[in-house]
């Protein structure tokens, strides 16, 4: 019986020939991260381990992005004890105010990350790598601890599901819309402990950014990890971003899987997860009248310049909607200054937007756009479980950036093919 | 290994913004965590919660972020063990690296109500409701995990050169 993509990766980073689903293994790591909310508690384990150095320099990876620009003095002195770490550690990787993004948009573009790589993370949407065609999942700050000092961390192999996609995406459907689609189908633990491997022919027709959206989500599912084919896509991206060579792993032939889906991505609707998962998924023609407050278009999961850009189509030349806060985060400094270079926050300045510095504030209620008792918004994010934004009344609706930019204009969930025909 | 406490329940898919909410994560200070653990789904939690007392949950515990403040918050709070139908996975990593005990038996969380007393022997992998007198068994955990719980953990597990 063959390997899938994932067991693959994994097999050649414990140095075995073949692996199988439920095997423990002790792993060579090509990245550790960590951010500014889980590395000050890696950092106490680091130096509890009574570890000096880190394994590499060049494969620690801190971003200062969950409460940063500081919050709060709290979160200033939690940024500080990272950054003194990274200084006496002599860390490469350290990305400050000014330099930083999101974390799951920066690694990429710095090309800190390339295909066939293992990538351990202290955050939970660290399985965004996967549609580079790298191994990558979120630990805790323990895992990352270990991971600094010894380049190492166990695994059980997993097992895994393949989706099998074909077709295309329709007008303003996007990434978004299609894991949205397969969280409602398959539920919030419907990948617990599984790889979700992405194949067939509808790969191709999928961006790298759609891709990117896709497995940032795969943890909404439960899974390990999420992983796509490297393609022509990949190779030209990984090559306009990275020194290093990507390495391309592929699944066997009679790879086992758990089970098997179809998706015919021509078939998939805008889509909105309704408060407070992420299975609880309605079809834009099925939401209904959702009035709400506030609109968040950003984080890991939509904050590209593809997401950004897709919002301002929508924007130009149109307002939003009395009553409604419309918070636009570009995910990096690359992204900001590349928006503000091609007009883009000209217009969403003009729409009666804000535009923030890279930032994952209000994803996690963090700050920048946190919502009062009872009040709802439609975010670009990954997550809506109760007071994730804010208090626990609040609402949130995850939804693509073309969903949300309409629903910024519309006042409340709106379809953009429908505002733009 | 045995826990004895009396059972606080909750339902599937509790996350880990409620086990402990981001704005509270600007601190790493175990005792303010724990003063502030589940409080968006159940506002006494701190107050009414006794050393040892056993917690009881769904499907997918421990789901969303991989925040380790929330077994962490957990823990410090005095909970002994949390037993659940499944555990979300990277929770289930953490819990296991920083020595809280967790077990999954999905018989057991249908039968055990909130305020049972209840009795585990981690060895023997046996769940006692001692209020029903109803026993459950569990699958224990493989070698290699149970010998990361007996150091205490894994940093505990690479201190003594059996990690690497």
């Amino acid at each position: 019986m063959g390997m899938t993509m994932t067991q693959k990766i994994l097999a050649a980073h414990a140095g075995l020939d073949r692996v199988e689903a439920g095997q423990l293994i002790l792993v060579n790591l090509d990245m550790v991260l960590g951010n500014d909310i889980t590395s000050p508690v890696a950092i106490r384990e680091f130096n509890k381990l009574g570890a000096t150095e880190v394994f590499d320099k060049d494969k620690v990876t801190m971003v200062m992005d969950h409460f940063a620009p500081n919050k709060d003095i709290k979160a200033a002195e939690q940024c500080k004890m990272c950054r003194t770490f990274c200084n006496e550690k002599e860390v490469t990787n350290f990305y400050d105010v000014g330099r930083m993004g999101i974390e799951h948009a920066l690694l990429p573009e710095k090309g800190l990350v390339v295909s066939g790589d293992v990538v351990i993370g202290a955050d939970s949407h660290t399985c965004t790598y996967g549609a580079l065609g790298a191994f990558s999942t979120g630990v805790g700050s323990t895992d990352m601890a270990c991971g600094m000092a010894t380049g190492k961390a166990w695994f059980k192999v997993p097992s895994a599901i393949r989706f099998n996609l074909t077709g295309k995406l329709n007008p303003f459907v996007s990434g978004k819309d299609v894991i949205l689609h397969i969280i409602g189908m398959i539920g919030v633990d419907g990948a617990l402990y599984r790889s979700m491997e992405f194949t067939g022919a509808g790969v191709a027709a999928l961006s790298i950014y759609d891709r990117l959206t896709i497995s940032n989500m795969a943890i909404e599912a439960g899974a390990k990890n999420g992983i796509f084919p490297v393609d022509e896509q990949t190779l030209a991206y990984v090559a306009g971003h990275s020194t290093r060579k990507p390495v391309v792993y592929t699944a066997d032939e009679d790879a086992e899987y758990e089970a098997s889906y179809d998706i015919d991505l021509s078939t998939i609707k805008s889509t909105v997860a309704f408060p407070h998962l992420p299975e609880n998924t309605r079809t834009i023609d099925e939401v209904g009248e959702v009035v709400i407050d506030q609109v968040v278009i950003g984080s890991c999961t939509n904050g590209q310049y593809k997401d950004i850009a897709e919002a301002a189509e929508i924007l130009k030349g149109r307002k939003v909607a009395r009553g409604v806060r419309a918070i636009i985060i570009p995910a990096t400094q690359d992204i900001y200054l590349k928006a503000a270079e091609n007009g883009l926050l000209k217009i969403f300045i003009e729409a009666g937007c804000v535009v923030s510095t890279p930032t994952c504030g209000p994803c996690l209620g963090g700050y920048m756009g946190i919502l009062a008792a009872g009040e709802r918004a439609v975010a670009t994010t990954n997550r809506n479980f109760v007071g994730r934004m804010g208090h626990v009344t609040s609402e949130v609706y995850l939804a693509s950036p073309a969903v949300a930019a309409a629903s910024a204009v519309a006042g409340k969930i709106a379809d953009p093919a429908a505002l733009m025909k | 290994m045995k826990f004895t406490g009396t059972v606080i329940k909750y339902g599937d898919n509790v996350d880990t913004d409620v086990i402990i909410p981001a704005r509270y994560l600007n601190t790493i200070d175990v005792n303010e965590l724990a003063s502030h653990c589940m409080e968006d789904i159940d506002k006494d939690f701190h107050k009414k919660i006794k050393t040892g007392d056993i917690m009881v949950a769904g499907q997918n515990f421990g789901c969303g972020s991989s925040r380790e403040h929330a077994p962490i918050a957990i823990k410090a709070s005095g909970i002994s063990l949390v037993i659940a139908k499944s555990f979300a996975r990277i929770f289930y990593r953490n819990a296991i690296n920083i020595g809280l005990a967790i077990l999954e038996c999905p018989a057991a969380v249908d039968a055990i109500e909130n305020g049972h007393e209840v009795e585990a022997d981690m060895d023997a992998g046996v769940i006692l409701d001692k209020t029903t007198g109803a026993t459950f068994a569990t699958a224990p955990f493989p070698p290699f995990i149970q010998k990361m719980i007996q150091n205490g953990g894994l940093m505990e597990s690479i201190r003594k050169g059996e990690f690497c």
